[in-house]
């Protein structure tokens, strides 16, 4: 708790600019159980947020809040400084909000172009045609800013590598969220090399002025991005740390709660 | 991994179906090559020209049910709503004498009507579209046992209706179509090449250029020629032909077709993209049921006449078999509008050639058959590989 209050201070120490979006004491429940309980979290532009958490923590429910999967029930969500509603994945993207699920949600038998452009192609004017030129030139952009390791935009997705997928995922958020960029457990399934690439594609979205919110259960993960952790436990706040001067160890004992445990583990013996 | 050698790999082996395509045309080629050798009159224009009658339903019902496939769906009832269109025509034209017109639109509306209830059907309740269209082809062959009757079969004697099938385009214009043709594609590259050149995106090299045109050229010219040194082009292959072009175009030059590979390919991921994936399926099926229709009115110009037996016996399953041997997969997502072509040239080639040799309808199921196996073998086993790719980065 001493931590939350410094970190919190520290990054307030900015006047006049606003978080790209902020999440005022949002609650959530499913039936009876209440996923999400005051949850506060405040993300600037060119900065990265860890959401770090154990299973049933509230990640997955936060996050499909912030996408506009789920409404939530009570509190506030803001992009910009302004409260918004958010009551469809759309809602979301025309805020610039954009979120990578960890599944990628790709099309394998399409090319890199067109998954970058998916529900969202740009048509020739006045006709009801693909802007194929277009749509490659742009896309090409995108991926030389952010990938540069794809061997090519007119190869089918299916023949990448997971590493490569990834990078296209991250690219097509980074195409349309003109905000704040989600990624739920980006290198959970990726070795090392294809970690640091990731790191090096959020470290490029950060440099690009994008509030960036990475869910991860890695510690490794964390301290190597991110400007601020929150810590998620039961669905509520559990601390906000700096990775300047936080350890790993502090960050674990948050998810963990293990303070509020061991008098219980002594009951038990 | 995602290391430069890998990459280049990637690239030499660039797996866009090429390599399939060659491979029906060059098992098309070899069907040919045999079948001349067994019999001298295979490759004569009034056979070839025969054949292109004979493919010109399978063909027509393949078209749909390439798109079908796609989105990664299946339809068995195809040849019951071609049964059903004709039959209903038949009634109108030949019974109660509406104008062939009124007949023929008040067909090709039935059909999508039929495919409207199968889509919605298949998208509000949740049930494959395997049963439902199972449950569909039942219903159909029903209905139309009902519309044509006692007698068997209703004669069709309007004689615009009659022509449909039977008639070939004037040798003179058949020229004028074939220039026209080659003059389409021409335009059609040549933009493309300038559009991609003026972007900085790589185009086709002024060689390939030239050579497509060329082969484009000796093709279509080929055909041209060798369909008029008999009758002339037939009609119903016009018709085929604009149909091909027609859903080509939708398929790979709007957000449509584009929407149809991703539901298709990743039925989630369109979804989450905002594609409306239900309303686009249930277009597809309204647009392969009408399409079923255009066959039925085709068979029945052909037979003159509707008979209680159009559209059964083999023909849906030939043309979910011609799209697969065509190389459309049968796991959706992937495919062309011009593989229906080509796999109605192959089914209806070795069809054609064995009835040459005077062999039975057995052979011809069973030779049929094999092509099948063969080409669902080559579809399971490339995806099986592009699995295998994805699970081993």
């Amino acid at each position: 708790m001493q931590l939350l209050n410094q970190t919190a201070g520290g990054r307030a120490e900015q006047p006049g600019r606003l978080p790209a979006l902020e999440l005022k004491s949002v609650s959530k429940r499913y039936g009876n159980v209440a996923a999400l309980t005051n949850v506060s979290l405040e993300v600037y532009p060119g900065e990265v947020v860890a959401l770090v958490g154990d299973n049933g923590a509230g990640k997955s429910t936060l996050v499909k809040a912030i996408a506009g999967a789920h409404r939530i029930d009570s509190g506030e969500i803001l992009v910009d400084g302004s409260p918004v509603t958010m009551a469809s994945p759309n809602d979301a993207s025309r805020l610039g909000i954009e979120t990578v699920y960890q599944d990628l949600a790709l099309c394998d038998n399409l090319d890199v172009t067109s998954n970058l452009y998916l529900g969202r192609e740009a048509r020739r004017r006045h006709s009801p045609f693909l802007d194929h030129e277009q749509m490659e030139q742009h896309a090409g952009q995108i991926i030389s800013e952010l990938a540069a390791h794809l061997p090519s935009l007119d190869s089918l997705v299916s023949s990448l590598s997971g590493g490569q997928r990834q990078a296209i995922a991250v690219s097509r958020a980074a195409l349309w969220g003109s905000k704040v960029v989600v990624l739920d457990e980006p290198t959970a399934a990726l070795g090392v090399a294809q970690t640091a690439m990731v790191y090096d594609l959020i470290n490029r979205l950060r440099d690009r002025g994008l509030g960036v919110v990475v869910i991860s259960h890695n510690m490794a993960d964390v301290f190597a991005v991110a400007d601020a952790i929150y810590v998620l436990r039961l669905g509520r706040n559990a601390g906000e740390f700096s990775p300047a001067e936080a350890t790993p160890e502090s960050v674990i004992l948050a998810i963990t709660g293990a303070d509020s445990i061991k008098p219980k583990a002594s009951e038990i013996r | 991994m995602s290391t430069a050698s890998d990459s280049t790999i990637q690239q030499r082996f660039r797996p866009r179906g090429g390599l399939s395509n060659y491979a029906v045309i060059i098992g098309l080629a070899l069907v040919w090559v045999v079948f001349q050798l067994l019999s001298d009159n295979f490759l004569s224009s009034r056979n070839l020209s025969n054949l292109v009658l004979q493919i010109a339903v399978l063909g027509t019902l393949s078209v749909g049910m390439v798109m079908v496939l796609i989105i990664g769906e299946i339809d068995l009832s195809v040849g019951a709503i071609a049964g059903v269109a004709a039959g209903s025509m038949a009634v109108l034209v030949s019974i109660l004498h509406y104008p062939a017109w009124v007949s023929i639109v008040a067909a090709l509306v039935i059909g999508a009507l039929i495919g409207l209830l199968h889509g919605t059907i298949i998208t509000a309740i949740g049930i494959p579209s395997f049963i439902v269209t199972l449950a569909g082809l039942l219903i159909w062959e029903g209905v139309q046992l009902a519309i044509v009757g006692d007698g068997g079969q209703i004669g069709i004697s309007n004689l615009f209706i009659q022509s449909i099938a039977s008639t070939y385009v004037p040798i003179p214009l058949g020229w004028v179509f074939a220039a026209l043709i080659w003059a389409g594609i021409t335009v059609f590259v040549s933009v493309r090449r300038r559009r991609r050149m003026r972007s900085g995106l790589t185009a086709l090299s002024v060689t390939a250029y030239v050579l497509t045109l060329a082969i484009v050229a000796v093709v279509v010219a080929g055909v041209t020629l060798l369909l008029n040194s008999y009758l002339g082009i037939p009609w119903v292959l016009v018709l085929l032909l604009v149909l091909v072009f027609g859903f080509t175009v939708v398929m790979s030059e709007t957000p449509f077709g584009r929407h149809m590979y991703a539901i298709g390919g990743n039925r989630e991921a369109a979804r989450r993209s905002g594609i409306k994936v239900r309303t686009i399926t249930v277009f597809v099926f309204v647009m392969i049921s009408t399409i079923a229709a255009v066959a039925g009115i085709i068979e029945a110009s052909r037979e003159f006449s509707a008979s209680n037996a159009l559209g059964g016996g083999t023909l849906q399953l030939d043309a979910i078999a011609a799209a697969v041997i065509g190389g459309t997969s049968l796991f959706g997502g992937r495919g062309k509008i011009y593989h229906a072509l080509l796999g109605a040239l192959v089914v209806g080639s070795v069809e054609n050639g064995l009835d040459l040799l005077g062999q039975p309808a057995a052979v011809k199921n069973v030779a049929t058959g094999l092509i099948l196996l063969l080409a669902i073998s080559v579809d399971a086993i490339s995806r099986r590989r592009r699995l295998a790719r994805g699970a081993a980065s």
